[in-house]
């Protein structure tokens, strides 16, 4: 196989992530690249969960519509992946669960169970239908009762009933390998990275145990590709955590929302690591998050805070008075499915317009986002580096898929940047009297003393204010300090290198913009669309000026949002029309598939000028 | 640092307030208190919310931090923990405190960071010409008022209690020697304190003004009160303390307190935060990164 999907999936708190982490690092521990997705509900334990794995020969940056293998951890999953296997592909399923009935699954949305029964012609079609269904659609069946080997395996170690049942992760990833044809040996290292002592002697013999068994010959099977050291695996999340310690981050402020937490409590649990003894404070609500870490920065300290949709709403107010006082101030913006609490896990990107706008009156700020892991280190070390040379807030957009995906990559990609470029000055000692911290300053950005700094004093406030920081009302002086602080965009637009600012993958007639995490897809869509160019934006206020770029080519964005929020912000800013608009906004992140499909549908002439992708479940 | 005088705490800019309001007794209690302790003006940071008494840190030779209405208190603690070697004051009204800014008032109980909050409460709200405040009480009229208040009162100290404030006193305005040694000794205590200041406001709260409070006010230390509540007090102490609290903390009408109505010692959230910060407060987030990032280390556990 060059190409091969793993799909698991159960029940929220089954433990099917572990098994998601197993298949994964197994498959890399026999030298493939790999991809993960995690498609999960907002709750703890019971409602459906799936993770896909992707391989491939080259990092994996995209994820198919169709999977090759679907191991189903329960009978829910079958009836919400029924149309998910490509043909030929396998189910791997307990046969125990053909005795339910699709209403009789308790966590199925009706809307769901409704299609089926329209489907089957029956009021509440069996499971059994369902796997009639998977062979129709040349699915080749693969019946594994998880629990019962389970059980076997247990009499045949000597092991207690319970414990061996808490193996059935490890025994349905062994049963997937085993089935493919793909050495043990990886799989026995991959556990030794997962568990340690006896859980690990357990589960290292379980999965012997599942290699001993005859299993039938798929007609796919998955070979080694020869293991490299010197990889790594992690999530965007955690990618964003690291790239904030390179940085230099000190002081950390969060208040629980998903899926912007992970970032904040992997944090709180490295600062015994040298150099990542950052302070991480759990605030009473985001206007606290904010306010709290503009008050570190106030000190000298690189603060930032890390938020999702609703949280981001609350913190408008203290992004503004960062914004006038000039706070140095990173907040990292993990965009989900809104409006209000709309899809908490789900992803979405849906908030670039308000990431640049939102809040009252002006100010300057930076926005960029990230298109993948790799980019979510670099790019959170930028962000802060840039919150200080342009003492200012900067939003760095991340979204849901990124920061629950997971991506193998070099461990070289993770390289710590040197950035800097900070206007602040040193002790000053002369005499006594206040420090013109709003004073006079072409580029905008005026020196800046932290608060402790010996021998100076001055004041900050969120009122306009005069070079002291004292209030004004004057006409001159609102005029002098408003132009002051926005110059600061002119000059981040000069100074921001280039290939911060956007990326020209490849030129074409039709040329596709995009942002953030569609960049895997599209990048991986090019190879099978001749003629097609993407422009990947990095940047997105100060707004490039990339409006050359666009000259005579057909322009379509693509985007995880309902209106085409970037198709608008090109036309203001460049003054070209976007002729296609790429949208979703189901929550589910675009496949590679779909935007090939819609994609040839624009080369050939024939697509709308908003086309809305809806594959996903 | 230089030998700074009494005058030299004083910012050049003029107060706006109205004459006979009581934030320039709390002004100059404030003024009097940082130059008495001898703290430097470089080390010293005043924040405030917004309101008439959120101008205070424009009129103080200090670094002044005039934020959100509501949002001081964390501003405050941000920077106290980020750079744990100043002495950081926070200011603000009622309504910044107890109205908008109440869940972070709460909260900076729960933490106790080492730093002082002054409430100036005139039951009004000021700048915005008279709306009544959270501590007027139930059906009071103030004259700007045009019904009397149909909102109850919250009572700060018993809600600082409830939270975990670890010293909790009560001044008045036109008290300045008495405020001032509240605030010295606030300033002094190790943990978050909290200073109520019964504070008339002349222009819109006609009914408590300074001549109605004058004759109800009394000092509880005068009366043998003691506040001191040790580490580690058996419970049936604690229970005497507590309830001792209360009874004053409700007296409200013919005699109205003064004074320091509880110190306890409870660790500070700069102790709390050794935890996972074990060189703090030596090194703290204010002097930056100390060593390069242990990336190698770090990266360990996603190796494949």
């Amino acid at each position: 196989m060059e190409d091969f999907t793993w799909r698991v999936g159960g029940p929220q708190g089954g433990g099917i992530e572990t098994a998601a982490t197993l298949f994964a690092r197994a498959v890399a521990k026999g030298g493939w690249w790999v991809a993960t997705k995690r498609e999960y509900h907002s709750n703890i334990m019971g409602r459906h969960s799936y993770l896909d794995v992707r391989l491939g020969r080259k990092p994996v940056g995209a994820f198919r519509e169709k999977v090759d293998m679907l191991v189903a951890l329960d009978g829910e999953t079958l009836a919400r992946h029924l149309d998910e296997v490509r043909p030929g592909g396998v189910l791997l399923y307990d046969p125990k669960v053909l005795g339910l009935t699709v209403r009789g699954l308790p966590m199925l949305d009706h809307r769901v169970a409704d299609a089926l029964a329209e489907r089957f012609r029956k009021a509440n079609p069996s499971l059994q239908d369902l796997l009639a269904a998977f062979v129709e659609a040349g699915v080749q069946p693969l019946p594994y009762p998880y629990e019962e080997v389970a059980d076997r395996i247990g009499v045949e170690l000597g092991v207690p009933p319970l414990q061996a049942r808490r193996t059935l992760n490890t025994i349905a990833v062994a049963a997937s390998l085993h089935f493919l044809g793909f050495p043990l040996d990886p799989l026995l290292e991959a556990l030794a990275l997962q568990f340690r002592g006896k859980v690990l002697e357990l589960n290292q013999r379980v999965a012997q145990a599942v290699y001993r068994e005859e299993m039938p010959k798929l007609s796919f099977q998955l070979h080694l590709n020869g293991y490299e050291p010197g990889r790594v695996y992690l999530t965007g999340a955690q990618a964003a955590a690291l790239g904030k310690l390179a940085g230099g981050l000190r002081f950390q402020t969060y208040y629980p929302i998903s899926p912007a937490t992970d970032e904040s409590t992997y944090l709180e649990a490295h600062t015994a690591f040298t150099g990542a003894d950052v302070a991480v404070v759990q605030t009473e609500d985001e206007m606290a998050a904010v306010t709290m870490a503009v008050g570190a920065a106030l000190t000298g300290a690189k603060a930032a805070t890390a938020t999702s949709g609703p949280g981001f709403s609350l913190m408008a107010e203290g992004m503004g008075f960062a914004g006038m006082i000039e706070a140095p101030l990173v907040v990292t913006l993990y965009q989900r499915g809104g409006p209000s609490t709309g899809l908490p896990t789900r992803t979405e990107q849906g908030d670039l317009m308000f990431a640049i706008r939102g809040g009252h009156g002006e100010y300057p700020r930076i926005v960029l986002a990230s298109g993948d892991i790799q980019d979510a280190f670099l790019d959170a070390q930028k962000a802060l580096a840039w919150a200080w040379r342009y003492q200012t807030v900067v939003v760095h957009l991340v979204d849901k898929f990124l920061a629950s995906m997971a991506q193998s990559l070099p461990k070289e990609a993770l390289r710590v940047l040197s950035l800097d470029g900070e206007k602040r000055l040193g002790p000053r000692h002369e005499g006594f009297g206040p420090y013109e911290r709003y004073g006079p300053a072409e580029d905008g950005i005026s020196p800046f003393i932290p608060i402790g700094t010996p021998g100076g004093f001055y004041w900050m406030t969120s009122d306009e204010h005069d070079p002291v920081g004292h209030i004004t009302e004057d006409v001159a002086l609102r005029e002098y300090q408003m132009e002051k602080r926005m110059q600061k965009l002119e000059t981040a637009r000069r100074e921001i290198p280039l290939e911060d600012q956007y990326t020209l993958f490849r030129d074409g007639e039709v040329l596709v913009l995009g942002w953030g995490t569609v960049k895997g897809t599209l990048l991986e869509a090019l190879d099978h669309l001749p003629g097609v160019g993407y422009l990947h934006l990095r940047l997105l206020w100060p707004f490039p000026q990339i409006g050359p770029l666009l000259e005579g080519k057909r322009l379509v964005t693509v985007e995880h949002n309902y209106s085409g929020q970037l198709a608008d912000l090109v036309q203001q800013e460049t003054l070209k029309r976007v002729h296609h608009r790429v949208a979703k906004h189901n929550g589910r992140p675009i496949t590679l598939d779909e935007v090939v499909e819609a994609l040839k549908g624009v080369l050939a002439g024939r697509a709308p000028e908003r086309l809305v992708l809806r594959k996903g479940v | 640092m230089l030998e700074l005088k009494l005058a030299d705490y004083k910012a050049e800019k003029q107060p706006d307030w109205c004459p006979g309001c009581g934030d320039y007794g709390i002004l100059s209690a404030l003024q009097m208190a940082l130059f008495e302790l001898k703290r430097d003006p470089s080390q010293t940071a005043i924040f405030s919310g917004i309101g008439c008494s959120a101008k205070t840190p424009h009129y103080l030779n200090v670094y002044g931090v005039h934020t959100l209405h509501g949002r001081v208190l964390p501003v405050a603690q941000g920077a106290k923990l980020a750079n744990p070697h100043l002495t950081v004051v926070a200011v603000g009204g009622d309504g910044d405190g107890l109205g908008i800014g109440a869940g972070h008032f709460v909260a900076a109980g729960r933490r106790n960071v080492d730093m002082l909050y002054i409430l100036y409460d005139n039951e009004v709200y000021g700048l915005t010409k008279g709306q009544a405040g959270p501590t007027l009480g139930l059906g009071e009229k103030t004259k700007s008022l045009p019904k009397p208040n149909p909102q109850g009162r919250i009572n700060p100290l018993l809600l600082a209690f409830a939270s975990g404030y670890t010293w909790i006193a009560r001044g008045y305005a036109y008290d300045v020697k008495g405020l001032k040694e509240l605030i010295k000794e606030g300033l002094s205590h190790k943990g978050l304190a909290f200073l109520h200041v019964l504070q008339p406001c002349p222009t819109y709260n006609d009914l408590h003004t300074k001549e109605w409070f004058a004759p109800r006010l009394y000092r509880l230390q005068d009366e043998g009160y003691d506040p001191h509540v040790p580490e580690g007090l058996p419970p049936e102490e604690l229970d005497r303390k507590m309830a001792q609290f209360q009874e004053k903390a409700v007296e409200w009408g013919e005699r109205i307190p003064l004074g320091v109505f509880w110190q306890a010692e409870v660790p500070t959230f700069e102790e709390r935060l050794k935890a996972y910060l074990p060189r703090y407060p030596e090194v703290y987030p204010a002097l930056g990164q100390q060593e390069p990032l242990d990336l190698e280390g770090l990266l360990k556990e996603f190796a494949l």
